[in-house]
C-alpha cells in the first residue's frame, strides 16, 4: 500500500473507532462516559506533544495550563454564567494567555532550564488552587457547576444526563482542536517547528527567528492545553489542584512518549493505554503508584518510540 | 515596643535561616548532579525519605549517632546503584528521558518506602540532650536546630573544600564546564558522574536524617522539599553551587520573615521571588550566561 | 558601494585572540577565498560575519549598513547566508522538506498558519528549481541524514542558496571529501555563481584544498595565527613567500 494511502486508512479507521465509540465500547467492557474521558486527556496528551514532539521544547509543567482551563470554565459556571459554550471559553481564554505572558518570561532558556522553570509555574498555579479555597474550594476542589444544555437554536441537547449527547458534543471539540493542530503542523509555521526540533542552529541561520517562533507555539499549545481542561471540567463538573500539579504533567508527557513522540495521533493512542493501565492497576491494588513509576522507568529504558513511533520504523524499513 | 519588634525580627529571620540551611543542604545535592550530569534528579526526595527511614531502622541497634553516620552512607550506596544501572542508561539522549526516570523513580521510592514501613507516621528519636531549648528567651531554637544548622555548615564547608583541593572535586568541577574534553583529557567520565551522584544522594540521605529528627518520618515528606530546592537553584542561577547556597538561604528567610507579616504567604513568597529573578535576571544570581541554554 | 565591509575586527576569547584586527571587503559577485592553517581564526571569523556571537572590536557593514550588533536571523534576511564546516541540515526530514522551509521564509510565509494555491505552487516551482540546480532532484523524497556526506553538503549549500543571498559563505565545502564529490561540489559551486551572475552573488569560502580554491577564486585572503598573512589573486598568493612559510613551516 503506497504511502498516501496507508495515511489515509489510518485516519479513516481513527475516526470510524472515534464515531463509533458508543457502540463498540460496551461491547468490551467500556462504557461511554469513559471514552468521553479518555478523548479528553488524548487532547491534552496531543497538545504536550505539539510542544514536545514537533517543536523538541521541554515543558514539563504543562499540566498549568490544563488545570487553568479546568478551573477557567468551572468558575464561571458556577459565579458567572450558565453556559457551556462561554465556560469552555474562558478555561480557554484563562490557560492560554497565563501560558503565554509566562511563556515569555522563560522562552530564552533551554533544555532542563526550561523544563525545571515549567515545572516551578506549575506549582505556583496548584499553590494558588489550594490556598485561595474560598474561591476555589482549596483541596476539595471546585463544585458545583454542571456542564449546562446546549441550546442550538433547533433544538436543546441535553449534554449533563445523556452521556452520549455530551461525548458526540466533546467527539465534535476534539475534532475542531485536532484539525487545527493538523493545519498548524503542516503550515509554513509548523515547518518552523520542525526545523527548530531538528536543528535549533540551522533553523537560525536560516533566519528564523528561534524564540519567538518557539512562544508562538507554546502559547498555541497552553490554548489547546487549556481547551482541553475546561472539557474536563465539564466532564467530571468538578475541577482540582491535582489537575495542576507536576504529576499530572508527568502523566501526560508519558501518555505522548508511550503513543510515539514524533507522531500525531500516538498521544491518542498513548492516553488510552495510559488510562487503562491507570484504572486497572489501581483497581487491583492499592500501591498503584509503584506500578505506574516502575512503568515510567520501562517505558523510558525500552519503549523511547512508543508504539506508533516503533509501527512506523517498521513500515519504512 | 521597638525592641519587640527587633526581637521578632531577629527570631524570624534566624528562623528563617535555619529552614534556610535546610533547603540548602537538599539544593545542593540536586544542583550537584544537575550541573554534572544534566538531569534534574525528581528522585532527590525519594532518596530524603529512604535516609530517613534507613536511619530510624537503625537506630535501635547503633543509637542515634550511629544511625546518622551510617544512613547517608548507605543511602549513597543506594543511590550509585540507581545511577549505574538506570540513570546512566539515559546520559547523551534527550533530556526528557532522564525527567521522565527521575519522575517514575519517584513515584516508586515513595510507595516502596509505604510498602516496606507502612503508610503511618514514624517518630525518629533524638537525645534528649538536643531537644533542649538553648535559653528561654530564645525559646524556638533547640539544641537540635542548632546541631541541624551546625552539621549544613561542616556539610557544606566539607563539599566546597572536595571541590577545591581534591583531585575528584577538581575534574568534578571541569567536568560541569565542559564533560567532553575532560574525558578526551584521559578522566573516567562515567566514574566521575557516579562519584558525583553518590555524594548528591549522600547529602539527600543527611537531609532525611536531620529532617526526621526534626518533624518525624513519613513517607511523603520528599515530596515536599523538592519544590524548594528547585526554585533554590532557579534563584540561585543553574550551574554555580554558591548560586544555590545563597538562594537556598534567601528562600528560607524570606519565607521565615513572611510567616510574621503575612503567614498564609509563607510558602508563596518562594514563587514571588522566583517570579522576580526570572523577570529581572534570568539567568539567576549567580548564573552564568550560556549554563544549560 | 561594496557589499561587504569588514573592518578590523577582532575577537577574544578571554586571552585568547582568535581573530586579529582583520579587514575585507567583497564586491558583488566575486568569488573569494579565505585560507589558512588550521586554527588561524577563519571559522571565527566566518562566525563574526554570520553574526554567531559580536566581534571584541571592529565593525562589520553591508551594503554600507552598520550590522555589527544585528542578531544572526537578521543578517540571514538582509542577504547573508552560510554553511557550516560540519554540515548542519534537518537530519529527519527529506531533501525536498529541507529546501522547503528556507525557500518559504525567503518568501516571507515563515509566520503563515495556512498557504494559499498560488503561493504553495510558487514554493514548489521553486524548491523543485534548486533541486535541479543541487543535483538533488532523484534524491528530493530520500531523508538527508541517511544520505551520503557529499549530497548532504550540497542539499546545505542549495539551502543557502534557497534564501536568495547576496553573500553566500561556505565553511570548507568539500571536508572529507574524496576526490570525485571534491570535484562535484566545486562544478556546483562555479555553476551557482555563475548562474547568479545577474544578481552578482558574492561567495567566500573558507577552504583548505588548494585545487578548488585556485580553480575557483577570483581573490584569496590568507589568514595565520588570526590575522591576514597576504591577500591578492591566486597567482601573487602562490608566489608569496610568507604563505609558503607558514603552510610549509620555515625551508630547512
Amino acid at each position: 500500500m503506497s504511502e498516501v494511502n496507508r495515511k489515509l486508512a489510518m485516519l479513516a479507521a481513527i475516526w470510524a473507532a472515534l464515531i463509533l465509540a458508543p457502540l463498540w465500547m460496551p461491547l468490551v467492557g467500556g462504557y461511554t462516559a469513559l471514552g468521553t474521558r479518555v478523548m479528553v486527556l488524548g487532547l491534552a496528551a496531543m497538545s504536550v506533544n505539539f510542544l514536545l514532539g514537533f517543536t523538541g521544547v521541554l515543558s514539563f509543567g504543562h499540566a498549568a495550563w490544563f488545570g487553568l482551563g479546568a478551573y477557567g470554565c468551572g468558575l464561571l459556571l458556577k459565579f458567572v454564567a450558565l453556559s457551556t459554550p462561554l465556560g469552555l471559553l474562558a478555561g480557554t481564554l484563562l490557560g492560554g494567555v497565563m501560558g503565554g505572558l509566562l511563556g515569555a518570561l522563560i522562552v530564552r532558556r533551554r533544555g532542563v532550564y526550561f523544563a525545571m522553570v515549567t515545572i516551578a509555574f506549575g506549582q505556583v498555579f496548584y499553590y494558588i488552587a489550594f490556598q485561595w479555597s474560598s474561591l476555589t474550594g482549596g483541596d476539595d476542589g471546585l463544585r458545583p457547576f454542571y456542564r449546562q444544555p446546549l441550546h442550538l437554536g433547533v433544538a436543546t441537547v441535553d449534554i449533563l444526563h445523556n452521556s452520549t449527547a455530551f461525548y458526540y458534543f466533546v467527539l465534535v471539540c476534539f475534532a475542531f482542536a485536532a484539525a487545527a493542530m493538523g493545519f498548524i503542523l503542516r503550515s509554513p509555521f509548523g515547518r518552523t517547528m520542525l526545523a527548530i526540533r531538528e536543528n535549533e542552529r540551522r533553523a537560525r541561520f536560516l533566519g528564523i527567528p528561534v524564540e519567538m517562533h518557539i512562544w508562538i507555539a507554546f502559547t498555541l499549545s497552553c490554548f489547546f492545553m487549556a481547551f482541553a481542561g475546561s472539557l474536563y471540567a465539564l466532564v467530571n463538573n468538578f475541577a482540582d489542584p491535582r489537575g495542576l500539579h507536576y504529576s499530572q504533567s508527568g502523566d501526560f508527557v508519558m501518555m505522548a512518549v508511550l503513543g510515539g513522540m514524533r507522531t500525531f495521533w500516538g498521544p491518542l493512542l498513548g492516553a488510552v493505554v495510559f488510562v487503562m493501565l491507570q484504572d486497572y492497576i489501581s483497581s487491583i491494588t492499592i500501591n498503584w503508584q509503584i506500578f505506574i513509576g516502575l512503568f515510567y522507568v520501562a517505558c523510558v529504558l525500552f519503549f523511547p518510540r512508543g508504539v506508533l513511533g516503533i509501527l512506523r520504523r517498521k513500515a519504512t524499513t | 515596643m521597638r525592641d519587640r519588634m527587633i526581637q521578632l525580627l531577629l527570631f524570624n529571620v534566624t528562623n528563617g535561616l535555619i529552614i534556610g540551611a535546610f533547603y540548602v543542604l537538599m539544593a545542593i545535592g540536586l544542583s550537584l548532579i544537575l550541573n554534572l550530569s544534566n538531569v534534574i534528579n525528581f528522585a532527590h526526595g525519594g532518596f530524603l525519605v529512604i535516609g530517613g527511614y534507613i536511619a530510624y531502622t537503625l537506630e535501635p541497634y547503633l543509637g542515634f549517632w550511629g544511625a546518622l553516620v551510617a544512613s547517608p552512607f548507605l543511602t549513597a550506596i543506594i543511590g550509585l546503584a540507581v545511577e549505574r544501572l538506570l540513570i546512566s542508561r539515559v546520559y547523551g539522549r534527550d533530556p526528557l528521558y532522564g525527567l521522565l526516570l527521575t519522575f517514575g523513580l519517584a513515584f516508586v521510592f515513595e510507595d516502596g518506602t509505604r510498602i516496606i514501613w507502612g503508610a503511618q507516621g514514624k517518630p525518629f528519636t533524638i537525645p534528649a540532650f538536643l531537644s533542649q531549648p538553648l535559653s528561654n528567651q530564645f525559646f524556638f531554637i533547640t539544641g537540635y536546630r542548632v546541631f541541624m544548622v551546625a552539621m549544613v555548615t561542616v556539610m557544606i564547608a566539607l563539599l566546597f573544600l572536595l571541590l577545591r583541593f581534591t583531585r575528584a572535586g577538581i575534574r568534578i568541577r571541569a567536568g560541569t564546564l565542559d564533560l567532553e574534553t575532560v574525558a578526551v583529557l584521559g578522566v573516567n567520565a562515567r566514574a566521575l558522574r557516579s562519584l558525583n551522584f553518590a555524594v548528591g544522594i549522600f547529602l539527600a540521605g543527611l537531609s532525611g536524617v536531620l529532617a526526621g529528627g526534626q518533624l518525624g518520618l513519613e513517607p511523603t515528606m520528599g515530596a515536599g522539599l523538592l519544590m524548594p530546592s528547585f526554585i533554590a537553584i532557579i534563584v540561585g542561577g543553574v550551574g554555580s553551587l554558591v548560586g544555590t547556597l545563597v538562594g537556598g538561604l534567601l528562600i528560607g528567610v524570606a519565607s521565615g520573615v513572611t510567616a510574621v507579616i503575612l503567614p498564609p504567604a509563607s510558602e508563596a513568597i518562594m514563587y514571588v521571588l522566583m517570579a522576580v529573578v526570572l523577570l529581572v535576571r534570568p539567568r539567576g544570581l549567580f548564573g552564568e550566561e550560556g549554563m544549560l541554554t | 558601494m561594496s557589499l561587504l565591509r569588514v573592518e578590523s575586527v577582532s575577537r577574544h576569547f578571554g586571552s585568547l585572540v582568535a581573530v586579529d584586527g582583520v579587514s575585507l571587503t567583497v564586491e558583488p559577485g566575486e568569488l573569494r577565498a579565505v585560507i589558512g592553517p588550521n586554527g588561524a581564526g577563519k571559522t571565527t571569523f566566518f562566525n563574526l560575519i554570520s553574526g554567531f556571537f559580536p566581534p571584541t572590536s571592529g565593525k562589520i557593514f553591508l551594503d554600507d549598513r552598520d550590522i555589527t550588533g544585528a542578531s544572526s536571523h537578521r543578517r540571514v534576511n538582509m542577504g547573508i547566508a552560510r554553511t557550516f564546516q560540519i554540515t548542519e541540515i534537518f537530519p529527519e526530514l527529506t531533501v525536498r522538506e529541507n529546501l522547503r522551509i528556507p525557500t518559504e521564509v525567503a518568501q516571507g510565509l515563515r509566520l503563515r498558519p495556512w498557504l494559499a494555491r498560488a503561493d504553495d505552487e510558487r514554493v514548489r516551482a521553486r524548491v523543485a528549481e534548486l533541486l535541479e540546480l543541487g543535483g538533488l532532484a532523484d534524491k528530493a523524497d530520500r531523508l538527508v541524514g541517511e544520505l551520503p556526506h557529499g549530497d548532504q553538503r550540497s542539499t546545505e549549500i542549495m539551502m543557502a542558496l534557497a534564501l536568495n543571498p547576496r553573500l553566500l559563505l561556505l565553511d570548507e565545502p568539500t571536508a572529507g571529501m574524496g576526490d570525485r564529490e571534491t570535484y562535484d561540489i566545486t562544478t556546483l559551486i562555479r555553476n551557482l555563481h555563475r548562474g547568479q551572475r545577474d544578481q552578482k552573488l558574492a561567495i567566500v569560502l573558507i577552504e583548505h584544498d588548494m585545487r578548488v580554491v585556485f580553480h575557483l577564486a577570483d581573490r584569496i585572503m590568507v589568514l595565520a595565527e588570526g590575522a591576514v598573512l597576504a591577500e591578492g589573486t591566486p597567482d601573487e598568493i602562490a608566489a608569496n613567500e610568507r604563505v609558503q612559510e607558514a603552510y610549509l613551516g620555515k625551508a630547512a
